[in-house]
């Protein structure tokens, strides 16, 4: 690996190769396990395992309720990192901070605080009880849970770029007679487009293998409100190891792909951005 | 379109960055705001533009109240000294933002405004590169493209806050004569700021030196350097001698020697400044005449290019006077590091020392 | 004009430049401010006060026999352990990793930074997973652990590890981007005056770095307590024994104690909010340690 390193400094051999060995122990040899695992089901077990009624549904729940947070946080992530970084209010850094609660609070404390919230006996879902509106036990509260911990996703992948935006490329804008809504559509959002593209996916990959906030406020009906990972869960706890590792499988696939996205994301953004001056 | 500026005061928190200032730009000219940086210059092109608004006074455009009006319906052309390029669109599209942005009524077609863009784009010499994106130019290629730019939407006025500052010297010295043979095709009246003397005296019409929030000097390059109004002036625009001074009768003593000064340089009897400029320094080998001179020691010479600079120290003092002369001058008289010789000032204006008093 | 004087200009400046031509009428700003705060609101500080109101409903007394109970302290206890164990070999982990990548150029660099980021891709429940498929009765250490009477699986070594991929990448991925910002012109002056490495590292890369350093550890701390679903595959939710703080919130709720789950959950809440304090505090420091360096 190491064939053209003519630097100077010590420690190179030593700190990779305890960085290959770490990250094999702990990372690679049992994610490989998953994959060893599944090689030992035939095709048509492993299709039986992945492509049943109720994995299917989950597949359903878990990523359309992940699209819909994502794009949730992503309308109101831009919104907020906005008012963030252009506007000044009282309290503006104590609630800076907290936009990083969803990464900091546990998610089982998430999970019970937000079906607290949106139970029918609950501050806001006794609001919308009386208008027959269920949200917690249902599809609307995976939304919710997974709207919770994508939020800061967005806010902090916009906010610094929006922070970097020269002042005078949008006095520019306005010296040639463009008015502020024209400003942000054409100047403006093109700038942050890349990095609030690579905040929702990095909203949404979290959100698809999300487990904690989701299953106490998800109700988890087969069918209806249960995501992928809880069947994983519940094929482990009925000794289907085989069948659980199988639909982890298919879930690691899918974020490995989305892993690949991000980072391409990222590598175009952080081209974009160095391209100039 | 004339530009009058009346009583303009600007401050940010408890600083001063325009106090006072009052400015005619006549239709039609190039005006250079010249001063040092924190001078207030780019703080006054910026209400011209209407991106700052002042805390008092006034900005007519043609004897007409523009103060309150918003920048957008300025008609102003702004140059910004990083080019401000929007970098996610090609340099069609820079040069076209602003036709493309104007309500429907008033915007022209896509066929016009193709034509308009390529005729901006072949003005300044850059049609070829119309398809490119601002980070794969020249700095000079995007300064010019940002002019265009601001050409498109026809402004009545164009201001440029240090247009070249970001350039490097060569590139500088180019595109600065290139801006003013475009403003003689042009006419359209322009400010632009900068806090390079030489650039000024070379691209403008007329010349306001600012000092601390206000307006030392108005006037041509000629009148700025050969007449300059105040102290300041004189040492912002080429090099100067400075001395202490005291002027009694008429006559100004330097350095123990009296200089009868001319009659359109008369000053009140008192502390004085007097300055002399190296050009205006005669060297003589021996005292001749009865006319003032100084007898001073060769610290330095300087003869590379046209000119020969000479530091020179006057004897039993610290102070350091700079003189030049034509290398011709200079092979004449022999001169060599260490010797002695006599200089003749020939043009000392003196000005009142405030802060002798003080 | 005085170097003050100048800065204090161009800090207006930047102020004032926003107020005019960049700006948007009130009306405008305040709809948009009201609007985040609403969603902020309804998102973030309403969970956060239904966690301190839920778990003080039944009276203070109530609140803290639930903390005080023999269960609840035991997962504390663990929940301690295991951050105790994961974050310092996530902290050398990091520190190695970042070394490698930052001060030297090799084939497959950028493989190994997706790879580092690998575990924030997987969902922590497939985290838990891969660990009982290795040592799980049924794994491939399954027989042998049992023959040697030592368990992993439904056991604290299990939960360590867990917690340990949930949160290896958190400090490299500070530390990398960091490291690569500083260069090695510093190392390589302390190597010419004839440091050895280990003294290159103590006395010249660490004290660099010590900011993001604190940063990672913060946010891998967090996620190490905090861990839910990678923990609860390998746990076996033995009271007292393999539970951690949130496992034990889980557990109390679904017995339909609310007010002990709620208690338990409001010391998560708190080491959170003690979390971002932290975090904003080292961001603060980072920040002008930053430009103290842009100055020189």
């Amino acid at each position: 690996m190491a064939k053209k390193h003519n630097n100077v400094l010590p420690g190179f051999n030593l700190s990779l190769g305890f960085t290959i060995f770490y990250l094999s122990l702990i990372v690679l040899i049992p994610l490989s396990a998953a994959f060893i695992k599944t090689s030992t089901l035939s095709l048509h077990e492993f299709w039986v395992a992945v492509a049943s009624p109720r994995v299917v549904a989950s597949y359903k729940l878990t990523f359309g309720a992940s699209l819909i947070g994502a794009s949730i946080n992503a309308i109101f992530g831009l919104l907020t990192a906005w008012v963030l970084t252009r506007y000044t209010f009282t309290g503006k850094r104590i609630i800076d901070a907290l936009v990083d609660l969803p990464f900091a609070l546990p998610t089982a404390v998430a999970g019970i605080a937000l079906t607290a919230i949106y139970a029918p006996n609950g501050w806001i879902g006794s609001l919308l009880a009386p208008h027959g509106i269920k949200v917690a036990f249902t599809p609307i509260g995976v939304v919710i849970a997974l709207t919770f911990i994508g939020l800061p996703f967005v806010v902090r992948t916009v906010q610094p770029i929006l922070e970097d935006l020269e002042a005078e490329t949008e006095e520019a804008a306005a010296s040639l007679g463009a008015n502020r809504w024209q400003t942000f559509t054409k100047i403006i959002f093109p700038a942050i487009a890349p990095a609030l593209l690579t905040g929702f996916s990095l909203a949404f990959a979290r959100a698809i293998g999300e487990y904690g906030s989701v299953i106490f406020i998800a109700g988890n009906m087969p069918m209806v409100s249960e995501i992928t990972p809880l069947i994983i869960i519940t094929k482990l706890e009925q000794y289907d190891y085989a069948g659980a590792t199988a639909v982890a499988v298919v879930m690691l696939l899918i974020s490995f792909v989305l892993l690949l996205a991000i980072n391409g994301l990222q590598w175009w953004n952080s081209s974009r951005n160095t391209r100039a001056i | 379109m004339s530009i009058e500026i009346r009583n303009v005061k600007k401050n940010f928190g408890d600083f001063s960055a325009l106090n006072d200032v009052s400015l005619d730009v006549p239709s039609g000219e190039l005006v250079a705001l010249l001063g040092p940086s924190g001078c207030g210059k780019t703080t006054l092109l910026r209400i011209i533009a209407g991106l700052e608004a002042p805390d008092a006074g006034s900005i007519h455009f043609h004897g007409k109240d523009t103060t309150e009006r918003d920048v957008r319906e300025r008609q102003v052309g702004f140059v910004f000294q990083h080019y401000a390029l929007f970098r996610h669109m090609t340099v069609f599209e820079n040069v076209a933002f602003g036709l493309r942005v104007r309500p429907k009524e008033t915007r022209p077609s896509d066929a016009e405004i193709k034509r308009r863009v390529h005729e901006l784009l072949e003005l300044v010499q850059l049609d070829w590169l119309a398809d490119r994106y601002p980070p794969q130019l020249s700095g000079g290629q995007r300064q010019r493209i940002a002019l265009a730019r601001a050409l498109a939407v026809e402004p009545k006025v164009l201001l440029l806050d240090e247009p070249f500052g970001a350039l490097d010297a060569k590139v500088r010295k180019e595109l600065r004569r290139w801006l003013r043979r475009l403003h003689d095709e042009l006419h359209i009246t322009s400010v632009f700021v900068t806090h390079d003397q030489e650039e000024a005296l070379e691209v403008a019409d007329r010349i306001v030196v600012m000092n601390k929030g206000k307006v030392e000097q108005i006037g041509t390059p000629q009148e700025v350097y050969d007449n300059p109004a105040t102290p300041y002036v004189y040492n912002f625009l080429g090099n100067v001698n400075q001395f202490k001074s005291n002027v009694q009768k008429g006559e100004a003593s330097i350095g123990g020697s009296n200089i009868k000064l001319e009659k359109e340089n008369q000053q009140a009897d008192g502390a004085a400044l007097a300055y002399i400029r190296p050009h205006d320094i005669d060297v003589q080998r021996i005292k001749s005449g009865s006319a003032p001179a100084f007898e001073v020691k060769v610290n330095y010479i300087h003869a590379i290019g046209p000119l020969v600079r000479l530091e020179l120290q006057q004897l039993g003092q610290d102070a350091i006077i700079e003189a030049e002369l034509t290398q011709e001058r200079f092979r004449e008289l022999g001169l060599n590091t260490g010797e002695q010789v006599f200089i003749y000032p020939r043009n000392v204006r003196v000005f009142a020392d405030n802060t002798a008093s003080a | 004009m005085s170097e003050e004087s100048t800065t204090q200009f161009s800090k207006y400046s930047a102020k004032v430049a926003k107020s005019r031509a960049t700006s948007e009428p009130t009306w405008i700003r305040w709809t948009l401010i009201t609007t985040a705060l609403l969603f902020l609101s309804l998102f973030l500080f309403m969970p956060l006060a239904a966690v301190f109101t839920e778990a003080l409903r039944k009276g203070f007394d109530t609140y803290i026999s639930a903390l005080a109970d023999a269960d609840a302290l035991s997962a504390m206890k663990l929940t301690f352990i295991a951050a105790l164990i994961a974050v310092p070999l996530n902290l050398v982990f990091g520190v190695a990793a970042a070394w490698a990548i930052a001060k030297f150029e090799f084939r497959g660099k950028s493989i190994l930074i997706t790879l580092i980021d690998l575990p924030f891709a997987v969902s922590p429940v497939i985290a838990g997973l891969i660990y009982v498929l290795i040592f799980g009765l049924q794994g491939w250490f399954g027989g042998w652990l049992s023959d040697h009477d030592f368990k992993v699986i439904f056991a604290i070594p299990g939960i360590v590890l867990a917690t340990i991929f949930v949160t290896f990448p958190f400090v490299a991925r500070e530390l990398i981007p960091l490291m690569q910002a500083q260069g090695k012109d510093e190392e390589e002056a302390a190597l010419v005056l004839g440091a050895s490495g280990w003294q290159i590292l103590w006395r010249v890369t660490l004290p660099n770095i010590k900011w993001g350093l604190l940063y990672g550890v913060i946010l891998t701390n967090a996620r190490a307590m905090g861990e839910f679903g990678a923990v609860s595959v390998v746990s076996g939710h033995i009271r007292g024994m393999t539970n951690t703080m949130p496992l034990h919130v889980e557990i109390l709720y679904n017995e339909y104690n609310y007010a002990a789950a709620f208690a338990v959950a409001s010391v998560l809440a708190l080491l959170a909010l003690v979390t971002l304090v932290l975090k904003s505090i080292v961001e603060w420091h980072a920040a002008r340690s930053a430009r103290a360096i842009e100055q020189n």
